[in-house]
This record gives structure tokens, sequence and C-alpha cells, in this order.
């Protein structure tokens, strides 16, 4: 007990030797704002030293110096010119042309041809899916370069800065996680399956769940998360839900354009089993934005999983 | 004059955006320009959603499925675009992000002007 | 509806999968699954430029079940497919030509994630190409960017990191603009498919309303798109990119992602704002002027460098000035022109690309020039192939290079007299810098040299894709009357 009340006054004091991840810190001698300021004077006396030639009008400095002035003088006409096109544009709050025939559609049947009862969600997964299937690619696409450019495949090279800050043991931040996980859990999932009932869907929710997966990681370490996604868990749910998502899609834009018989009802609205695809996509979107926003965490934070 | 002050929530949206286009075009260091990128993706949100709004208007979610009527609801066509346009925003910034701990870790600066005056020296044993 | 209709749609989705697919194989493997992939979007591009220059009508494909305006379209005429087809050749070729390349600067776990991104790049480019709707065209435009960043950082050296950081940050400015210019537009009109867009600014242009935003989003869009594409003064990321990137990286980038965002902003002009509306004529004015500029700087920049790949660099930064010099002369024989200069450049800049790539690694690795003597010695064949690009790019008569320009200049002289005059003479200039600055690493390249080790490996992959590269250069060197009238067939049913 007593230990707990020295450790709690520790904490408060911000004493960093009561926080975990010391033998990092053991090893950086001085912070590391000092570090940049010494390495950046350090820098400047080098870039100093080389010759500068006189700012003449061939010298690429002048040419730069020019570039810059203009760049700045582009950049407030460009301000400036827009402003004043916003002026001209319809009346901010009013009733105005952009409300025709295609919003109208929308709003007056997308009820009956979508089956989704928040329209928005009706939009994005079934007028205008091919925009969405595009974009659940830019989030693969933002994957794989982030595990270009930060997976680190041989063991050979670790990465020595990162664990600076490592709250992996701090006992509030663990109660709290303890009661806010499992919340921040359902409250996603909610968010997840009522996406064509009520604000939210696949991207949304997925955000929340992986923010509960990261805060999971963060609090009771990373063998804790793990043991939820390891990294065959985290590609088998990438692909299948890519995979789903993809081939469900190509059915109903085959059979929509071939004016064939889809076997995809929309079914009773204000149902949680409605809106034909939309519930079965939201899921899948759901689970790869989950993986992908805590992979890019661990590539971040670790370079593996 | 009388235009901006009524479209003020768009001239807001516009000022957010060439604040954002210029932090991402001038400021040397990488984190401020991805600060800036997300600046002018969030103008360019702002802009989006206060061209759909209509005064008195409702969210697009219907509530009563019987009696619909058109001008209860705002247009939903820009909040679809925005959600798509989210998603792209933070696959960039994500990117952005991993490249600057890239080039943390190699040139141990965050200026950019600084990393091409190393790499200009480091050039010609690098090829 | 034809079957074939849905081929477009099909090689958009086959592609998205096998990305999905390649994520889980090995690198090798992968490599074999993509070449397959683009092998069949080849024939898929071909077989509807057949279909469409047979039946001489463009037909919309819709993708859903609720037709336009609500829902999302496709629009396939003869443009689209030629520039499908070309795009689908040069990704091919460019990926089988490269691959010792790829083997040697990527580390064995990572190279299915750069077929992932070829695949994404495929689909992206098939869908930028294809597309009738302008915000499906925003989305796979930012899937193309960020692929190509992807495949300029997959070389994991400092100066490749900081290239794409560069190529990025540029691109990421050009995509705001370009993003703004589209929701001022739906602002406008109120729709995002092209011709309901089309419809309502002929409205807004016969009744006045609405001018000046009219002409800002024209403007930004024009801007947006002529940035990340790498018009003057936005060139510089160009060298940097191209010089550091594996050679399939550089091929693909000059080759095929900057002319995706051209062929964009020539449908939008053409198939949104129209290209007889005067906020066009403006951005016009503004192109042809930077195009000029991008031209004579790209040419005296080439002049000064010392090593082969930034020479090959910007003096694509000049092939980009050529292109929107043509969209900014404007009328039939303009655009024309800019069309088959990027089909021109398409299919030469790659071959250049590679063979140097070729070229620097029988020299021991270093692509200055004073490296490159003898170079023609040690790999032959490569040498031949760069002959063959050089002699392209300068202009000689049988290549495709020489009928653009002849394009070029008929389309200025159909022009008003002041303009028509100074491209005549940036034209003049240029093919004598562009002249200058190739025959001298030519010249170069087969001086003969002391030392003489010849490459010991063949390259089948390299020698398939340059000859199918010089076939093609052929092809439209010398049956340009009929490129020409598919392009012009192609204009017309894209207005």
């Amino acid at each position: 007990m007593k230990l707990d009340k020295e450790r709690f006054n520790a904490w408060l004091n911000d004493d960093p030797d009561r926080l975990n991840g010391m033998e990092e810190m053991a090893e950086i001698p001085y912070p590391p704002r000092e570090r940049i300021k010494e390495k950046r004077q350090e820098l400047q006396e080098r870039i100093d030293a080389q010759p500068v030639g006189q700012i003449s009008f061939l010298s690429r400095k002048f040419w730069q110096r020019v570039y810059s002035v203009f760049a700045v003088i582009c950049c407030a006409v460009m301000t400036v010119v827009l402003l004043s096109t916003v002026a001209e544009l319809p009346r901010f709050g009013e009733y105005r042309d952009t409300i025709n025939e295609l919003t109208e559609r929308y709003i007056v049947s997308g009820l009956k041809e979508t089956g989704a009862v928040n329209i928005v969600a009706g939009i994005i997964l079934d007028y205008r899916a091919f925009d969405t299937l595009g974009e659940s690619f830019v989030l693969f696409c933002a994957l794989n370069c982030v595990l270009i450019l930060l997976r680190i495949d041989s063991s050979d090279d670790v990465r020595h800065h990162e664990l600076y800050f490592n709250l992996a043991h701090d006992d509030i931040l663990r109660k709290s996680a303890l009661f806010s996980i499992p919340i921040v859990f359902v409250y996603g999932i909610y968010v997840l399956l009522n996406g064509h009932l009520s604000p939210g869907g696949g991207f949304s929710g997925g955000a929340v769940i992986g923010a509960g997966i990261i805060l999971l990681s963060i609090a009771y370490g990373e063998r804790a998360s793990g043991a939820l996604i390891s990294e065959k868990v985290f590609k088998t749910v990438c692909c299948c839900a890519l995979a789903f998502y993809g081939v469900a899609k190509s059915y109903s834009f085959f059979t929509g354009a071939n004016h064939l018989h889809s076997i995809i009802k929309p079914g009773t609205p204000g149902e949680i089993l409605s809106g034909g695809l939309i519930l079965p996509l939201n899921i899948a979107v759901g689970m790869v934005v989950a993986c992908t926003i805590y992979g890019m965490y661990r590539m971040f934070k670790k370079g593996r999983f | 004059m009388k235009g901006l002050l009524a479209n003020y929530e768009e001239a807001a949206a516009i000022i957010l955006f060439c604040i954002g286009f210029s932090t991402l075009l001038f400021h040397r260091n990488m984190l401020k320009k991805i600060i800036g990128l997300n600046i002018m993706d969030t103008g360019l949100y702002l802009f989006l959603a206060s061209m759909g709004y209509i005064d008195g208007a409702r969210a697009p979610i219907l509530t009563d499925v019987n009696a619909i009527n058109m001008a209860d609801y705002i247009n939903p066509v820009p909040s679809a675009l925005v959600l798509t346009g989210i998603v792209v925003s933070v696959s960039v910034t994500a990117i952005t992000l991993s490249l600057t701990v890239r080039l943390y870790s190699k040139y141990r600066t965050l200026n950019l002007d600084e990393i091409y005056a190393i790499a200009r020296r480091t050039e010609k044993e690098e090829f | 509806m034809d079957f074939i209709c849905n081929f477009p749609f099909f090689s958009i989705v086959l592609c998205l999968l096998s990305a999905v697919v390649c994520s889980v194989l090995s690198g090798k493997a992968a490599r074999r699954l993509t070449l397959c992939v683009e092998f069949v979007l080849v024939c898929l591009a071909l077989t509807l430029l057949v279909y469409t220059v047979r039946t001489g009508e463009s037909f919309n494909y819709t993708m859903g079940h609720v037709g336009a305006p609500w829902g999302n379209e496709l629009r396939i005429g003869v443009l689209e497919a030629l520039m499908a087809s070309a795009f689908m050749i040069v990704l091919f070729a460019s990926v089988l030509g490269g691959g010792t390349y790829i083997v040697r600067d990527i580390t064995e776990k990572k190279r299915n994630l750069y077929y992932i991104l070829l695949n994404l790049m495929g689909a992206a480019l098939s869908a930028l190409v294809y597309t009738n709707d302008i915000f499906t065209g925003y989305v796979f435009l930012e899937i193309l960017t960020l692929t190509s960043g992807g495949i300029l950082m997959i070389k994991s050296t400092g100066k490749t990191t900081l290239a794409a950081t560069r190529y990025l940050i540029i691109n990421l400015l050009g995509s705001g603009l370009f993003l703004l210019g589209v929701i001022l537009m739906y602002d406008l009109t109120g729709h995002l498919l092209m011709e309901f867009m089309h419809g309502t600014v002929s409205e807004l242009e016969a009744t006045g309303e609405y001018a000046m935003p009219l002409r800002v989003t024209t403007g930004l869009i024009c801007a947006g798109l002529s940035i990340k594409s790498g018009l003057f003064p936005f060139h510089r990321w160009m060298p940097d990119t191209y010089g550091n990137a594996t050679p399939t990286s550089a091929s693909l980038l000059s080759g095929v992602v900057s002319k995706g965002y051209i062929f964009l902003l020539i449908k939008i002009l053409y198939r949104v704002i129209g290209t007889d509306s005067p906020a066009v004529g403006a951005a016009q004015n503004v192109l042809f002027v930077f195009g000029l500029c991008g031209i004579i700087m790209g040419s005296v920049s080439a002049l000064r460098q010392e090593s082969v790949n930034r020479m090959i660099a910007y003096s694509s930064a000049a092939q980009i000035g050529y292109i929107f010099v043509g969209i900014g002369l404007g009328g039939h024989m303009g655009f024309c022109a800019a069309i088959f200069h990027i089909l021109t450049h398409a299919v030469t800049k790659p071959l250049l690309f590679l063979s140097a790539a070729k070229l620097t690694e029988a020299s021991g690795g270093s692509p200055v020039f004073s490296n490159l003597t003898g170079a023609a010695r040690r790999a032959p064949f490569s040498a031949f192939m760069f002959t063959v690009g050089a002699l392209s790019m300068v202009g000689f008569p049988a290549f495709a290079g020489f009928i653009s320009k002849l394009f070029f200049s008929v389309a200025a002289v159909t022009h008003s007299s002041a303009q028509s005059v100074v491209t005549l003479c940036v034209l003049a200039v240029s093919t004598l810098l562009n002249a200058f600055y190739f025959f001298r690493t030519v010249i170069r390249i087969y001086t003969p040299s002391e030392d003489v080790s010849p490459l010991v490996y063949k390259d089948w992959g390299f020698m398939v894709s340059s000859s199918l590269f010089l076939i093609l250069n052929l092809v439209f060197g010398l049956w340009s009357q009929s490129i020409y009238r598919i392009i012009v067939s192609g204009l017309r049913m894209l207005a």
C-alpha cells in the first residue's frame, strides 16, 4: 500500500525514474531538444564553412529568392481571387441550385432503392459505390506505403529512438483503460453495425475499434494487443475483407450494368438486417480500417508486429 | 464584401484552405508541412459541408418513412463526398508521416533545407 | 449491350483483386501474377480499341443498378481505348524490362509490396482513363499519386526518400487545388457526371451567370493537374525522382503517370467545360506560355547535366512542355498533336530509361557521362536501343517523334500569327538543343575505349520489352495517318 502511494506521488511529480522504459532513457545523455540544437549548430557551421558566392544575377541563391517572392505573391493573389469567387457563390444556408433531380431521387427514393435509412450511407455504398471502393483501396495503398517505409525486415536494423515514452505499466492508465476499452469496443461495433440506420458506418466504426486496440496496446503492452491481432490475423483479415468487398461490389456492378437479376434485396427499412449489401460491406470496411489503423500504429512504434 | 459576409462559412473555409496551402508550400519543417496539409484538407471539407447546408433542415437520416419531404433535409451529396475525402487525407497523412520518420532517422533533422544540405554533401558518395 | 462493354470494368476489378492477392504472395509469384494481369489488361484494352473503332461510337457503362445521373459511370470511346492500350502496354513492358533492377534495388521481403503498388497503379490508370465521373476521377487520381510515390520510395536510400517526399508534397498541392476545383464545379452545376456538368455549364455560359467562379474553377482544375504532371515551374522534382528511382519506376512515372493526369485534364476540358468556352481559352493561354517556358528550361537544363539519368529527366520536363503547348494552342490540331505526343513520349521515355540503366550497369554503375565512354562495346544491344530512343526524341524521320513534331508545326501554322511564330521558333530551338544533348551522349557511348568487359548475362525481359517499344515507335512513325484518324474520331466522340 505504501509502495502504491509512493508511486502515485512520484507519478504526480512527474518523476521520470518512476516511469517505465528507463533503459532507453539511460542511453540518451541529455534531452532531445538540446541534441537537436547542437546538431543544428554543427550543421550551420558546416554550411557556413562552404564558400558562398556573391548574390549575383546568375547565382542559385538569387533565383531561389526570386522564386520564393514570386510564390508568396501567387499565394496572396490566389487567396484574394478565391475569396472574391466565394462572394459570388450562392448564399450560405439558402435553398440553392445543387438541390436538383440528383438529390431529390437520393432523398425520396433512396430508402426504397437501397434500404438504408441513412441516406448518406445509401449514397456512398450503393449509388456511388465505385468511389467508395476506390477509397478503401486508397487506404490499402497507404498501408502498403507505410509497410514499405517502416517495416523492419532484418534483425540488425533496429530503431533505437523509439521507446522514449513507454507507459505500459502506468497504473492510472491501466485502470482507466480497463474501464474504457470495453465501452470503446462496444461503441465501435454499434457504430459499425448501425451504419445504414444512423450516422456512422464502416470507416468511422473501424476507426473507433482501431483506436480501442491501440489503447489496449499502449496500456497493456504489445503482447495484449498482439494476442488480439497478430501479423497473421492482420494479413488474413485485411485480404479477406478487401477481397470480399471487391467481389461483392463487382457482383452488384456487373448485374446492374448488364440488367441482370440480382439476388441482393434491400429488406425492410429500419431493421438491422436490411439495406442489402450495405451492412456486410460496412463490416468488411470496418475490419479493414481497424486492422489498418492498428497496423500503421505498430509500424510507427516498432516497425514490426 | 457583402457576399463574403453572407457566405461567411465558405469564406472561412477558403481562408483555412489558403493557410494550409501556404504552410504546405513555404514551411521547411516536415511536421509543419503535414499540419498544413491537414488544415488544407479540413478547409475543403468545411467548404463542402457548408455548401450542402440549408437553414432549418436536418441531417439526411429519414425519421418518418411514410412522409418524406425534400425540404426537410440538407443536401446529402456533399456529406458523402466529405466521407470519401476524409479517408483519402488520412491515408496521405500516414504516408507523409512515415516519410518524415524515415527522413529523421536518416538525417536527424526535420528541416528540409538542412536535409537537402546534408544530402547534397553526401551525394557523391552514394550513387 | 455487348459483352465487350464489360471489359473496362473487368480490367479495373482484375487489377484491384490481384493487388489484394499479391499481398500474400512471395515476390516471385507476385511478379508472375502481375505480368499475367498486365498482359490480360493489354489484351482487354486492345480489344476495346478494335471494338470502338469498328462500331464508331462511344458507350456508357453504369457502375451499379442506378443509371445516370445518380450512379457512377464509365465512358469508353475510341480515344479512351487508345490511351488505355498505350498505358497498359507501357506498364507491361516497363515491368517486364526492369526485372533485374527490381531485384537489385528492392529487398526480397518488400518485393511483393512493389507489385501490389503496380497493380493498384494499373487500376488507377484504367479508372482515370475510363471514368465519366469527376469525383471518381479525384479518388483514383489520389491512388495514382500514392502508388507512384510508393514505387519511388521503395528503393530505400536517403536520396530516394527525399525525392519521394518532394514529389509527394508537390503532388499534394496539386491535388488540393484540383479537389477545390471539383468542389466548386459541383457547387456551380449540382452534378458529378461529366455530360450533366457540361449541360449546366453551357446553360450558365449562355446566361452569363457565375462567369467569374467558372473561370476560377477552370483555372484551379488546370493548375492542379498541370502541377501534378510536372509543368514548368513545378518540374524541379523530376531530376531527383527519375534519377534515383529504380528504372521501372522512373519509366512508369515519366511514361504513364504524368500522362494520366494530362489525359484527365484533356477529358475535363472537352467534356465538362467545353473547349469553346471563354474560361478554357484564358486557361489555355496560360498553359501555352508555361509550356513554352518548360520546353526551353527543360532543354537548357538537360544540356547542363552531368549524368545520363538526370539528362533524360530534364528532357521529360521539356516533353511535358510540348504537350501543354499543344493543349494551349488548342483547336482540333493542337489537341491532336498533344495526344500524339503523349503516345510518343510514353513509348520512348521508358525505352531511354531502361537502356540507360543497362548502359550504366555495364559501365560500373555510375551514370555520370565520363563513365559511359565506350559503353556501346560493352552492351551493344542497349546502346542500339538508346540510340533509337534518342533519334525518336530528337525527331528523326520514320520514328514517332518526327510525326509529333510535324503535328505541332501544323497546329502552330493553322493558329493565329503571334502564337504560331513563337511556337515554330521554340520548336526549332528545342529540336536543336535536343539533338545536341542526345547526340552528345550517343557519340560518347560509341566512342571506343580501352576497357571492354561486356555484360555477361542475357536479359530476355529487357530484350522483349525494348523491342516492343521499338516496334511501337516505328508503328507510330510509319502508320501515323491511321493513328491520326483514330485520334480525330476519338476527339469528336469526346466532345
